[in-house]
């Protein structure tokens, strides 16, 4: 199975518009949201669920009141300051700044801590009319996005694996971190979605940096481009420089959020100059992710 | 009083409402301006600063001192992210899952692993006109943004106002972001993404307690949803800005809507007095 992962650097280029669209056009493939933080493709795909998991993300500390003597060990050794002494010499773990390192636990002279699993957000198996569908939802202010797109990955692998499908579209997070790097590692192909901007600019050269630091290969595509051609012009050319394929280049238009609002993925809901160029670019991803150098 | 921006959904505004609120403020109040979206750091091309420090940010990572070390696998056992592994003979670190949490260390009993730094980041501190700024930048290849956040708010300045710029998401590094903050503000569109969001932003706020409004960009576009959203839920919408072609080019060029637009430097001062009514 081949993988493409959509991903950006800066939020709001247009991943998941453009991954909607792959959906739709992509045959035999698995379709996997890892933007576990603020997923969004489901709005377009009305999937229809038919399996949830929950996560466990990492472990949390908790404190047994009735055995701690207050010593403050635990308060001075945690280094993520999650565990403070209140006025009364009660002492309590801020479960959102804890990290669960477990070291209070191990360092407790009277062994009033204990580590505790917890759940972290949810993932789901669907189907929708384009292929079956993988997705999740993490816990409110949790961590762990980085484990949980690695299990909406895995998942997603076994489905082309047992229904003998060859592609895998994955909608990627924003930013170069955990959660991204964790969508992009092992992928055959990186579509960066970039903007006209000099903070698109800026995120697209980081984002393309660290895709080549995790040896994965990488095409471009500039969305909105009219909006500032000079700035476009500065891409294409960076792209041309530094051998990456720049394989769309899409106006842009209104009928973009009007699809969105009515929850339709854009190359079903027209068939306007973005849809076209949007198809158009699909065919273009499509050779290189079929190319022979990137086969496994 | 500390003041951060922030957003569930990338794209919406967050760093043009952060740096035109700061730049509306300068003048009348001294302003810091802290830069915590330190995976893609953009405020610097809208603020212009003058980078006076820059320092690399490192986290403590486990060192083996091999003469020491027994094999024993009690540092294996203890850490939490698996980034220790022992072998018959040998023992392999993997700094890229480390949190940095010392348990290693301090639990080995043979006192065989001394901490040492892994560059994550750089700090720069510098200024623009009156306002004090400060970013971080992520190395390229690194995971791990919240120790970096963690060491920006550290050169938080409290007799500012401060003003942070947060990554997008709702996970670990908005959280780092936007804890102990006064007040928030939310910046959404009006689209079924932007009201997604927008929900997940608003329940981490709720979680973490902090006081916020909702800053409605692009406000002409979409559809009402939002705003109804945020009239059941009783948020305040604080600010609308209308969906403009030319406050879209001037970003793409690096520049600030009270640049181009000098009327809106009072709408932003407008805002920052309902911020201020909006904490306790």
């Amino acid at each position: 199975m081949k993988q493409l992962v959509v991903i950006s650097g800066k939020g709001g280029t247009g991943k998941t518009i453009i991954s909607a669209c792959f959906a739709t056009l992509a045959q035999k493939k698995v379709i996997a949201d890892c933007d576990v933080d603020a997923a969004n493709l489901y709005l377009l795909l009305h999937p229809e669920i038919q399996e949830t998991h929950q996560f466990t993300g990492g472990m949390k500390a908790r404190i047994e009141q009735e055995n701690c003597t207050g010593c403050g060990e635990c308060v001075n050794t945690c280094r993520f300051s999650a565990i403070s002494e209140k006025g009364d010499g009660e002492v309590i773990i801020d479960p959102i700044s804890c990290e669960g390192c477990g070291v209070c636990s191990y360092i407790c002279p009277v062994e009033a801590i204990k580590m505790e699993h917890s759940i972290a957000g949810e993932w789901f198996v669907s189907q929708t009319k384009y292929g079956p569908f993988v997705h999740a939802r993490l816990g409110i202010a949790e961590e762990s996005s980085g484990k949980l797109v690695t299990e909406v990955r895995k998942k997603a692998k076994d489905i082309a694996e047992k229904e003998k499908l060859d592609l895998a579209i994955i909608d990627g997070p924003p930013g170069i971190g955990c959660p991204v790097i964790a969508s992009l590692s092992g992928t055959d192909l990186a579509l960066v979605v970039t903007e006209p901007s000099l903070s698109g600019i800026h995120d697209m050269e980081r984002v393309i940096q660290m895709a080549h630091y995790f040896k994965t290969q990488t095409a471009c595509c500039i969305n909105k481009y009219d909006l500032n051609l000079q700035n476009s012009a500065q891409i294409e050319s960076w792209c041309e420089k530094n051998s990456i394929p720049l394989v769309g280049k899409i106006p842009f238009d209104e009928e973009v959020t009007k699809s969105m609002v009515q929850g339709i993925p854009l190359t079903e809901y027209t068939n306007n100059s973005v849809s076209k160029e949007i198809k158009k670019m699909w065919q273009k991803l499509d050779k290189l992710i079929a190319r022979e150098e990137i086969k496994k | 009083m500390i003041l951060s921006v922030a957003s569930g959904k990338g794209g919406t505004g967050k760093t043009t409402v952060a740096v035109n609120l700061a730049l509306s403020l300068e003048g009348s109040c001294s302003v810091q301006f802290l830069d915590c979206d330190v995976e893609e750091p953009n405020a610097h091309f809208f603020l212009k600063p003058r980078i006076h420090q820059s320092q690399p940010v490192f986290i403590p990572i486990p060192e083996i001192v091999e003469e020491k070390c027994t094999y024993c696998g009690k540092c294996a056992e203890v850490c939490a992210y698996n980034a220790i592994a022992v072998l018959k003979d040998n023992v392999l670190v993997f700094p890229e899952l480390c949190h940095g949490c010392g348990g290693c260390s301090l639990l080995c009993p043979e006192q065989a692993i001394k901490e040492k730094g892994q560059r994550i980041g750089v700090m720069e501190l510098g200024a623009a006109n009156g306002l004090q700024f400060i970013h971080g930048k992520l190395d390229i290849g690194q995971a791990m943004s919240p120790p970096l956040i963690r060491e920006v708010k550290k050169h938080m300045n409290s007799t500012r106002t401060i003003i942070i710029d947060a990554p997008p998401g709702t996970s670990c590094p908005v959280v780092e972001s936007v804890k102990g903050s006064d007040v928030s503000l939310l910046v959404t569109e009006p689209t079924p993404f932007g009201l997604n969001d927008l929900r997940l932003a608003v329940e981490t706020l709720r979680e973490l307690k902090i006081p916020f409004g909702v800053i409605l960009n692009r406000a002409d576009i979409g559809d009402k949803q939002v705003q109804d959203y945020c009239l059941k839920e009783n948020i305040p919408v604080l600010m609308t800005i209308p969906t403009d072609r030319n406050i879209a080019v001037a970003y793409s060029e690096g520049k600030t809507i009270i640049e181009t637009q000098p009327a809106y430097k009072q709408k932003f001062l407008e805002l920052f007095k309902k911020v201020q009514k909006l904490i306790k």
